[in-house]
């Protein structure tokens, strides 16, 4: 990447004519001293109006991208306003969601959200990491490409779609194949307690899991691609085992990149609608039991938001998608923070 | 050039886009109640089809759905199976017209691998299901109402809607008229908060969900267990008969009641009297603007109410709604004629 | 021999033994790890492939949905739909992303200006998508007292715009300096410049990163449930409310008829192949364009 300093233009009489505090280029600038070349060139391709005009339409362009994002959060306060001076912080903790007499609470799918997307990156991440390595430093050449098209083809795959295959395919498995195993041997836990239904919070962390799985295993499969070659071969001179070189050189290398690629998928687990609202089972509960079905964010938004009657309820919804607003925010923010953090402390490492 | 190629084929399709815009044409949206989707689909596509040039667009996307968005008017009709309250009329953007346009029974469907067919719930059973004080298919409860039956010893799973729905207001209507208990803890709309069970969209969705989940338990539209040969339940009506729901049941529901219909339609039939009155029965209704904003939409939508009236309710019988009843209709027809 | 060197010739071994047993470890369970990941992908794409094609026929691509209940009917207008409504969020999202990429990396560049947008965009790009449906509801549905197919493409628009504008900036940071001041020193305007020598030559990673976003956006549902909404009826109308495949295999998919469920698979099907022939279609044009100017 170069420098921003870098960058700065070497002054032209073309760039110096139009004044970085007038963006629009007006025409009332003298013009530079006409000579026959630039005659030519300005009768060519011509001159300084659409020159500034250009420039001021890419200005607008990326004003528009802080206009939007704007736009959304105004609305989204403006309309969830009632709900914010009624329950005020309440809101955050309470535990009913009772349309008929007006109290609503959005703890319940808080806590199905955050808990569903952490399971969901607990499952991936493992699973992700060691694929990549074993893409990366152990698969044979021949199986290398289809096995990394087959990862990259499951990040294609609509969300609504992965929600028809969690409905037919995997909610019957959980029913019928892995809940009884689970509850028989870690059913102690308190985690995988009958009744199982196939449908709730267990369904719905294996299908974000599957997800956001290849979103965690290309990025950081790309990250660690990009460590230099003499890194590897440093640790290998040194006598270091295929494990220990990947500990040493690639991991740690590469470990910036992979905590963002872990923070990419749980962005998008949070996030996540469709496939989720189809297998987590719509009950806004706190339970332990993962088979028992829970609701989130997201969910409850898809699920009420065309048929609220009622300004409360609305607003109540609408301030749901408020919070989902804020918690992706925060979680980007975090990731910048920690990317900066990392890459500051070893700016030797990092490229 | 890439670019080039790239930027005409956008300009290309924001000038085809353009074009489309303008194409004519009537088309009249409607969204609303699932519960008579069967029948309003077909209608509708009927009606379209011997029409040119009209499209009526109905999307099933629940009843608090249709009272949200027509009151919003964002469509230009909605559909409810549950009878707008005072307050919900009078935060509407618009005066509207209840329309009633047939009467359906709403059914509890069970999914019980390998059990006996022709279960019977009674009234209390079905409330404490969803009040979680029934947690079993082998409940003392549920063996008295059906003797000789076995049944298992297996967690029940209900199953309820999770969107605004007005197969859930009639029946929570129905059993908060039976059960005090569910009338505290429950009450009657069309969204409630329902103490345990898993929540699907649509009456679609609660089906999906009850055909494809073993040991689950729900409520859906007649039509809706009929065309998807799900198990349904007999149900103890008002004067003690288990009655499975028919035609006939919600006919002779509507006509116990009919005596004592409002101006407005705004009727509650659930659980009716009289001995061959199936319980869970309710009308359900078509909201229309009393005064349409554009004329022609009017007049397309008083001619299609009329169609409805006429050749339209001859065809309810074959999906297992009943047809208003004669003196019903016949006032309809009236309140039609005031609709601009 | 010296007992001390024996001890560590020893431990020596121990350790080795331990090295070379974690290697192996860590060696099996990446393979494990790979085909337990392969087993569900496999899972996936092959129930997909067999449910979608068993259920393909003529019907699903002329006909439009039959009413509830009755066999037949296919998908036509949610195919025509799906369609209108991403042309139309393409053909404004794109050159949005592109001036606005353009202006990052052209204009901007080390003003806190720019780190601000930079910063929203990617604001944006996390922003999930069912709470761009509320927005795009209340800004244009509840405005415009109509559902239609417009504000459907105007919400996957915006969220086709991140993508584009990051990618564009990127791409145009790796153009070399010299191209563009060779370009300005010859005394063409700036504005030739961005267009004809930055952009062209940074096209073929910007296209990927518009392929991206559409793709990105054509398997949307949750912002097209409260813009578009669906419509049984063929139309183009973008006035009118609108079918997507999206919306149509969830409507499908949450059903209880078996006929329903054969359409909601073939319609998945369809979907996912619409998307990967667009980006293949584009793949391809964009590297004959990139050889035949000689770029890249």
């Amino acid at each position: 990447m170069n420098e921003p300093n870098l960058i700065s233009l070497p002054p032209t009489p073309v760039a110096q004519s139009v004044s970085p505090e007038n963006p629009t280029g007006a025409p009332d600038l003298p013009p530079p001293a006409p000579s026959a070349i630039r005659k030519f060139l300005n009768s060519k391709s011509s001159g300084r109006v659409p020159d500034g005009a250009f420039r001021g339409l890419m200005f607008v362009c990326a004003l528009s991208i802080f206009l939007i994002v704007l736009l959304i959060l105004f609305v989204l306060i403006s309309s969830s306003k009632l709900s914010i001076h009624t329950f005020g912080f309440k809101f955050f903790t309470g535990t009913t969601w009772d349309p008929v007499s007006g109290d609503f609470g959005a703890l319940p799918f808080i806590y199905g959200t955050v808990v569903s997307s952490l399971l969901a990156v607990a499952m991936a991440v493992p699973l992700a990491l060691l694929v990549a390595i074993f893409l990366l430093e152990i698969c044979p050449q021949f199986l290398r490409g289809p096995i990394s098209f087959l990862t990259e083809l499951l990040a294609a795959i609509p969300s609504v779609v992965y929600g028809l295959w969690g409905v037919f395919v995997l909610v019957p498995i959980i029913r019928d194949q892995a809940g009884p195993v689970l509850e028989k041997y870690l059913g102690w836990t308190g985690f995988f307690v009958e009744p199982n239904f196939g449908v709730g919070m267990f369904a719905a962390s294996v299908i974000l899991a599957i997800m956001i799985f290849p979103v965690i295993s290309s990025i950081s499969r790309d990250v660690m691609r990009v460590v230099p070659p003499s890194q590897r071969e440093a640790a290998l001179a040194l006598g270091a085992t295929r494990w220990e070189m990947i500990r040493i050189s690639i991991l740690r290398n590469s470990r910036i990149g992979i905590v963002g690629s872990v923070i990419l998928g749980l962005g998008r687990a949070l996030g996540e609608t469709l496939a989720v609202t189809m297998v987590i089972g719509n009950h806004p509960d706190i339970m332990k039991n993962l088979f028992a079905p829970a609701y989130t964010l997201s969910s409850v938004i898809a699920n009420e938001f065309t048929e609220a009657t009622g300004d409360l309820y609305l607003s109540a919804l609408i301030e749901i998608g408020l919070a989902l607003f804020l918690v992706t925010i925060v979680v980007n923010a975090i990731a910048r923070l920690l990317v900066w953090a990392v890459t500051r402390n070893n700016s030797a490492v990092a490229h | 050039m890439t670019f080039k190629t790239i930027s005409s084929a956008a300009l290309a399709a924001v000038l085809a886009t353009a074009g489309v815009m303008t194409a004519g044409a009537q088309h009249i949206t409607g969204a609303g109640a699932s519960f008579p989707n069967p029948i309003y689909s077909k209608w509708f596509a009927e009606y379209s089809a011997s029409h040119p040039g009209v499209q009526i667009n109905y999307q099933s996307v629940g009843s608090g759905a249709g009272i949200r968005q027509v009151s919003e008017k964002t469509v230009d009709f909605g559909a409810s199976d549950g009878p707008m309250t005072d307050e919900q009329l009078a935060a509407s953007k618009q005066k509207l017209v209840h329309i009633p346009t047939v009467l359906g029974a709403v059914v509890p469907v069970y999914n019980i691998p390998g059990a006996a067919k022709e279960l019977r719930f009674s009234p209390d059973v079905i409330a404490d299901i969803y009040l979680g004080k029934i947690t079993k298919w082998n409940d003392p409860r549920i063996v008295k109402d059906n003797p000789g039956i076995s049944l298992p010893d297996h967690g029940i799973l209900p199953v309820y809607r999770s969107d605004g729905s007005g197969t859930t207001y009639i029946f929570t209507d129905y059993l908060s008229k039976v059960s005090p208990d569910f009338q505290k803890k429950i009450g009657k709309s069309t969204s409630v908060k329902w103490p345990l069970g898993i929540g699907q969209k649509g009456n679609e969705g609660v089906a999906g969900m009850v055909h494809n989940s073993a040991y689950s338990f729900g409520y859906v539209e007649l039509i809706y267990a009929l065309q998807n040969k799900m198990e349904y339940g007999f149900v103890k009506n008002s004067s003690g008969k288990w009655l499975k729901a028919s035609v006939e049941g919600v006919t002779a529901a509507a006509a116990a009641d009919a005596k004592g219909m409002p101006a407005d339609y705004r009727v509650s039939i659930t659980n009716a009297p009289g001995n061959d009155s199936y319980p869970i029965a309710s009308f359900t209704w078509l909201l229309i603007p009393q005064h349409f904003d554009d004329a022609a939409k009017g007049k397309v939508m008083v001619d299609f109410l009329n169609w409805m009236l006429t050749k339209g309710e001859g065809e309810v019988s074959a999906l297992s709604y009943a047809p208003l009843p004669k003196a019903v209709a016949a006032s309809v027809a009236k309140t039609i004629k005031t609709i601009q | 021999m010296n007992p001390l060197l024996v001890r560590s010739e020893n431990t020596e071994r121990m350790l080795n033994l331990r090295r070379k047993i974690s290697n192996h470890l860590v060696t099996a369970l990446a393979v494990v790890a790979t085909l337990v990941v392969l087993v569900p992908l496999i899972a996936i794409l092959g129930y997909l492939l067999y449910k979608g094609f068993s259920s393909l026929n003529l019907a699903f691509f002329t006909k439009p949905p039959a009413p509830v209940g009755e066999e037949g009917g296919g998908m036509a207008n949610a195919i025509v739909g799906s369609g209108v409504i991403l042309a139309l969020a393409s053909a404004m999202g794109i050159p949005l992303g592109i001036g606005a990429g353009v202006y990052l990396a052209e204009y901007g560049r080390g003003t806190w200006l720019a780190t601000a947008i930079r910063f929203t965009a990617d604001v944006l790009n996390g922003v999930p998508s069912i709470v761009m449906g509320i927005a795009a509801y209340s800004l244009i549905v509840a405005k415009q007292h109509h559902f239609s197919g417009f504000a459907g493409g105007v919400a996957l628009a915006i969220m086709m715009v991140p993508t584009i504008t990051r990618t564009t900036e990127e791409m145009l940071g790796t153009v070399p300096q010299m191209v563009r001041e060779a370009a300005l020193g010859l005394g063409i305007p700036k504005w030739r410049t961005v267009i004809s020598i930055s952009l062209r030559t940074a096209s073929p990673g910007i296209i990927t990163g518009c392929m991206l976003a559409f793709a990105r956006v054509a398997g949307e549902t949750a912002p097209l449930l409260f813009t578009a909404l669906g419509n049984q009826f063929f139309g183009v109308n973008l006035n009118q409310p609108m079918a997507a495949l999206p919306l149509q295999i969830f409507a499908y998919a949450v059903s209880p008829y078996d006929e329903w469920h054969r359409l909601a698979w073939a319609g998945a099907l369809v979907l996912i192949v619409m998307i990967m022939v667009s980006v293949t279609l584009v793949r391809i044009f964009t590297a004959r364009g990139a050889l035949k100017g000689g770029q890249h």
